[in-house]
């Protein structure tokens, strides 16, 4: 028999999940669910414990309550602005290689990760500290997509890349979503995208926590209480419910 | 004193050893716990005379049990590496100074002259394989824990026990400078041709090739100059490849000079 999570073929399962730090809780008995091949938004204000969900998730900081994850789930893990030196001698080729050859990945993986990213190849030639913002998050997507992950978790993916570099990503992203049942949770700070791209929404603040889906949950009401203060957003006609 | 050929195979082995952990101390930015580690050798050393058996022996104890204690203390506290090591850094340089006196101490500090046995040598020589063999085979998953340990550990790292195997690796490494360098002088073999090569470098492939070749430079030149000039290894070692990391300063002012120039033609 499999786990809870596969019965219900859900990518992910998380019941009365608490995160804290010495006495200070930081998540308070959090429970979603995040079926497989969705797309989950996590949004809410800074502080609100984000970051610190997704790093409970992947297993890098301590939690009570239960989470578990569909059996042979591989997960691709995007970080948020990482603190690299600037004259670190490793260069953007050294990295996506490091982590091919430890995930074992296929031949010609790294090359076709760059290329989803669009990554040029004279780019990864360059120490990684010497790489634009923008080039280094694409760097660090293309990583993330190295070893054929089932799970995509990107904490702010895009922080950095420009508006059309933006668009590509969140559009390579919903690709492998859609072509390739990639599940995937992220974490941003634009409601657009969230209406855009995201199936299901998680909002994390201090008081409280809502799920559902972007039309049911984001009302301007929720928005105001969530932020504590008038959110003004754009919906585009297109994707206008 | 006569040239020994035990000697410089120990340098050379000793100086790849080196060359290739103080890379990824270097970029860990661990500059300052090379230092720090290699004074836990010092009571070990204290202890190992007072019990008459080969002083490198109660030196690598040390090193390893004060290895074992920092990443124990830094896994199960959140203190920070740097405070981990000071307080047991200066812990073993009171208890060290304490049990060790006289020319033995000033010899643990900076490093002995004595004719290396070949059980000496030979020991050192599969030591230093055994740090060159983990570096290379360990260099991608370093590479990942170095840039984000959450991106390792997705990856199927186990960070923390890679954390405690480079830091033994890094103790080895000091152990096997220990007996010409010295606890005083050791932790800038690991550092100076490493942050050498950082300086010199643009790929990770770069920089472990050029800290090996600065690092075997060092040793072994030392070494020589040290037969030759009838002084003690550890110094020459060291001033070897102080001179290697000062000429490389020159490639940095030479880069300016030529950018400077470059922007008052335009």
């Amino acid at each position: 028999m499999g786990s809870p999570a596969e019965a219900r073929h859900l990518a992910l399962e998380v019941k009365s999940l608490s995160v804290g730090f010495d006495r200070t809780t930081v998540i308070d008995r959090l429970s979603f669910d995040v079926p497989h091949g969705s797309a989950l938004a996590i949004i809410g204000p800074n502080g609100a414990g984000k970051s610190v969900l997704v790093k409970a998730l992947i297993g890098s900081l301590p939690s009570e309550g239960k989470f578990s994850w569909e059996a042979s789930t591989r997960i691709g893990y995007v970080p948020q602005k990482l603190d690299i030196e600037r004259d670190l001698p490793i260069t953007g080729g050294d990295f996506v290689r490091a982590k091919a050859t430890v995930v074992r990945a296929q031949e010609g993986a790294v090359d076709r990760a760059l290329v989803l990213v669009g990554l040029k190849p004279e780019s990864v030639r360059k120490p990684i500290g010497a790489l634009s913002g923008g080039q280094f998050q694409r760097l660090l997507v293309a990583a993330a997509l190295i070893g054929e992950p089932t799970v995509l978790l990107l904490d702010e993916p895009t922080a950095g890349v420009d508006e059309p570099g933006q668009d590509t990503l969140n559009h390579t992203l919903e690709h492998l979503r859609i072509e390739h049942g990639l599940t995937i949770l992220f974490i941003t700070h634009d409601l657009s995208v969230v209406y855009q791209y995201a199936t299901n929404v998680l909002c994390l603040s201090r008081r409280h926590a809502c799920f559902g889906t972007p039309r049911t949950v984001l009302t301007p009401q929720l928005l105001q209480d969530l932020y504590g203060a008038p959110v003004a957003y754009h919906i585009h006609d297109d994707i206008r419910p | 004193m006569t040239f020994d050929p035990n000697a410089i195979a120990l340098s050379i082995g000793a100086g790849a050893a080196a060359g290739l952990v103080g890379c990824f101390a270097v970029m860990r930015r661990m500059t300052l716990a090379a230092d720090a580690i290699s004074h836990i050798a010092l009571p070990g050393i204290g202890v190992a005379i007072l019990l008459r058996i080969h002083p490198i022996v109660g030196g690598v104890a040390a090193l390893l049990v004060g290895t074992i204690l920092v990443w124990g203390i830094e896994n199960r506290t959140r203190l920070a590496t740097e405070t981990i090591i000071g307080v047991v850094f200066s812990t073993a340089l009171a208890i060290g100074s304490l049990i060790t006196s006289g020319d033995e101490l000033i010899e643990a500090l900076f490093g002995g002259v004595g004719r290396l046995t070949t059980l000496e040598t030979t020991l050192g020589l599969v030591c230093a394989l055994g740090v060159i063999v983990f570096v290379v085979r360990q260099r991608h998953r370093l590479v990942l824990a170095l840039v984000s340990p959450e991106i390792a550990h997705t990856s199927g790292i186990n960070v923390a026990r890679l954390n405690l195997y480079f830091l033994l690796v890094f103790a080895l490494a000091i152990a096997l400078g220990l007996r010409y360098l010295g606890v005083l002088l050791v932790g800038s073999l690991i550092i100076i041709p490493a942050a050498t090569a950082k300086r010199l470098a643009q790929s990770l492939q770069g920089m472990l090739l050029i800290s090996i070749v600065f690092s075997v430079a060092s040793t072994t030149l030392g070494t020589c100059l040290s037969f030759a000039l009838h002084r003690a290894p550890g110094s020459m070692i060291v001033l070897v490849a102080a001179s290697f990391f000062v000429l490389s300063l020159l490639r940095g002012v030479g880069t300016r000079a030529a950018n400077t120039s470059a922007n008052a033609s335009k």
